[in-house]
């Protein structure tokens, strides 16, 4: 696995960073809280016994359920949840991240929420980070230059959004 | 970068500034793989600044893929690196039996070896003709084509198609193979291997092709990683890392058995680099030259597995095996699998509810994550390397823009 003790050493390393963990799923996961996952990030990038030096992957996941009947029955709440795999070179082995964070900013619709930009940590999240902001709607503070990447920059609305609506009209082309 | 020796003409470019321009590469140029536009901010020859856009062939396959079953994504999947079509289909039906806990035959496993090695070498030989394209020298790209054409027989031989397969899928392949493709398979591998020294003589060796790629573009292994590139760009680095060997078991019991050796340089030498080309005395490791000679390597290297999996696929007597039914539940939970493709690590992640159609899909392309490290590369670099830069990453968008 991950090599003994690691998710105590995290813990010792960085108290309440862990908020949860499977680590005998398909792919070993931590979550970890929000505010402290730039903290975690470097830690697992300096300091761990383990260091995990490649970003492989950022996915934004949108657990909500647009048809009032199916969402009746489903049993999670609604939110954002962020995965990132990681990847040591060295060793090996991958991890995986994962933070739940609300749907919108203080549940307010429109406001995006927010998380911490992990791009200074690892370079190649740039683009990553920017792919989740344009398809998925999550704003990361502290990254260098956050806009839209596959959509124009017009364009309005996050596509990957289960309740995302595509436009009737963009630009004189006809949609739906 | 090279590093400036005194009579080198590009001291004079840096001594004299002129106004800065901003020149638009893009998103028609024929040197640029598609639809990938770059702007490169330029004082005179010298580029101070690259910047890509992509987006341009953006489908919504990762959207589309919330609305269909897993199988019924396939299709998908091949337009993703089209040139690698049969590689794409692969990785993503690991992924999805990763997460169903499936096991394929032993007949299916190396039926699919031996259909994705050849979709590696149909790709490295594109790989390797564009970028001589894309270096002004033109024969090459025919002589590629010439026999990457004989590939794309066999396999429309095998399912039907020529460029978006959808043959190997879910719970194994959609048929097998007909009476005589061995035959004319190992034909091919025959006919094809002096031809490799052909190429050799071509691009690798030839004097002009050295002096464009040499010393041109070089990456740092520590910059390659921190990017997160693989593939022939993380190898061309000397970054010692294969998914078919380092990934995960899933993965790599596929190649239980087969004898091969990761195409990258240790101690100074690639491995079968006695019986190829020497390493030119300009080159730097991680630079365009490097990046394009372990794609030549690999072709061998999959040519070599290409004829253990006929053996061991010929020996295997029992049944293929049935694909999985087109509406097959998936167990609910996450997987994630990179499976390396020609480009590189290419990873799928399904995130299922328990229902047939998966919650949410993603796929981790190779070619994006070696694309943006392209301004790191062409920083101070001369207009002309830009496309021989771009070129030895060999991207392809349909991948990039999904």
């Amino acid at each position: 696995m991950r090599g003994p003790g690691f998710l105590e050493q995290l813990e010792q390393a960085l108290p309440g960073a862990v908020a949860g963990s499977r680590l005998d799923a398909l792919d070993p996961w931590i979550e970890v809280a929000p505010e402290r996952l730039v903290d975690v990030c470097r830690w697992l990038r300096e300091k761990s016994a383990v260091r995990f030096d490649a970003i492989e992957c950022i996915t934004a996941i949108d657990w909500f359920e647009p048809d009032p009947k199916k969402a009746a029955k489903v049993t999670w709440q609604p939110h954002t949840e962020l995965v990132y795999h990681l990847w040591s070179t060295a060793s090996r082995v991958s991890i995986v991240l994962k933070v739940n964070l609300p749907r919108w900013k203080g549940d307010v619709p429109g406001q995006l929420p927010e998380v911490g930009s992990v791009a200074g940590v690892w370079r190649g999240a740039n683009w990553h980070e920017r792919e989740v902001y344009d398809l998925s709607g999550v704003w990361f503070v502290g990254h260098p230059d956050l806009r839209r990447i596959l959509c124009p920059e017009d364009w309005e609305g996050h596509p990957l959004r289960k309740d995302y609506e595509q436009p009737l009209e963009y630009h004189g082309i006809r949609g739906r | 970068m090279a590093p400036l020796i005194d009579d080198d003409p590009r001291i004079i470019e840096f001594d004299v500034r002129t106004d800065e321009m901003l020149v638009n590469m893009g998103p028609q140029h024929p040197s640029t793989h598609g639809v990938l536009r770059l702007v490169l901010r330029t004082d005179g020859e010298i580029v101070s600044e690259v910047e890509p856009h992509i987006g341009y062939l953006h489908r919504c396959a990762e959207k589309i893929g919330e609305n269909l079953t897993a199988r019924q994504w396939i299709p998908y999947t091949d337009r993703m690196d089209y040139l690698a079509a049969m590689n794409m289909n692969l990785g993503w039906s690991l992924a999805v039996e990763k997460l169903m806990q499936y096991q394929v035959s032993e007949r299916a496993r190396h039926l699919r070896v031996l259909i994705a090695e050849m979709g590696r070498i149909a790709s490295h030989l594109v790989g390797m003709g564009a970028y001589g394209l894309d270096l002004g020298t033109f024969s090459p790209f025919l002589y590629a084509f010439r026999e990457r054409e004989k590939i794309l027989d066999l396999f429309e031989e095998a399912c039907g198609a020529r460029l978006t397969y959808s043959y190997i899928t879910v719970g194994g392949l959609t048929a097998d193979l007909p009476h005589g493709w061995l035959r004319k398979c190992e034909e091919f591998l025959d006919q094809f291997e002096p031809i490799i020294q052909e190429y050799h003589a071509l691009l690798t060796t030839n004097a002009i092709f050295v002096k464009r790629t040499a010393a041109i573009g070089v990456m740092s292994p520590e910059l390659a990683i921190e990017y997160g590139c693989s593939g022939p760009v993380l190898r061309g680095s000397g970054v010692d890392q294969d998914m078919r060997r380092d990934g995960e078991s899933i993965y790599t019991a596929m190649y239980e058995g087969y004898a091969f050796e990761v195409a990258v340089m240790k101690n100074g030498h690639y491995p079968r680099d006695h019986a190829y080309p020497p390493v030119p005395a300009d080159a730097i490791l991680g630079d365009c030259w490097h990046r394009f000679f372990v794609r030549m390597l690999e072709v061998v290297q999959s040519m070599d597995l290409v004829r253990q999996s006929i053996d061991r696929y010929a020996a295997c007597k029992g049944p293929l095996g049935e694909p999985v039914k087109l509406t097959e539940k998936i167990p609910a939970g996450d997987a994630y699998l990179e499976t390396e493709c020609p480009k590189g690590q290419m990873g799928f992640y399904l995130v299922s509810d328990g229902s047939a159609i998966p919650w949410r899909v993603r796929a981790r392309s190779s070619s994006f994550s070696n694309l943006a490290v392209t301004h790191e590369l062409c920083r101070g670099c001369l207009i002309a390397d830009v496309p021989a830069i771009v070129g030895s990453l060999d991207i392809v968008m349909g991948e990039i823009d999904r």
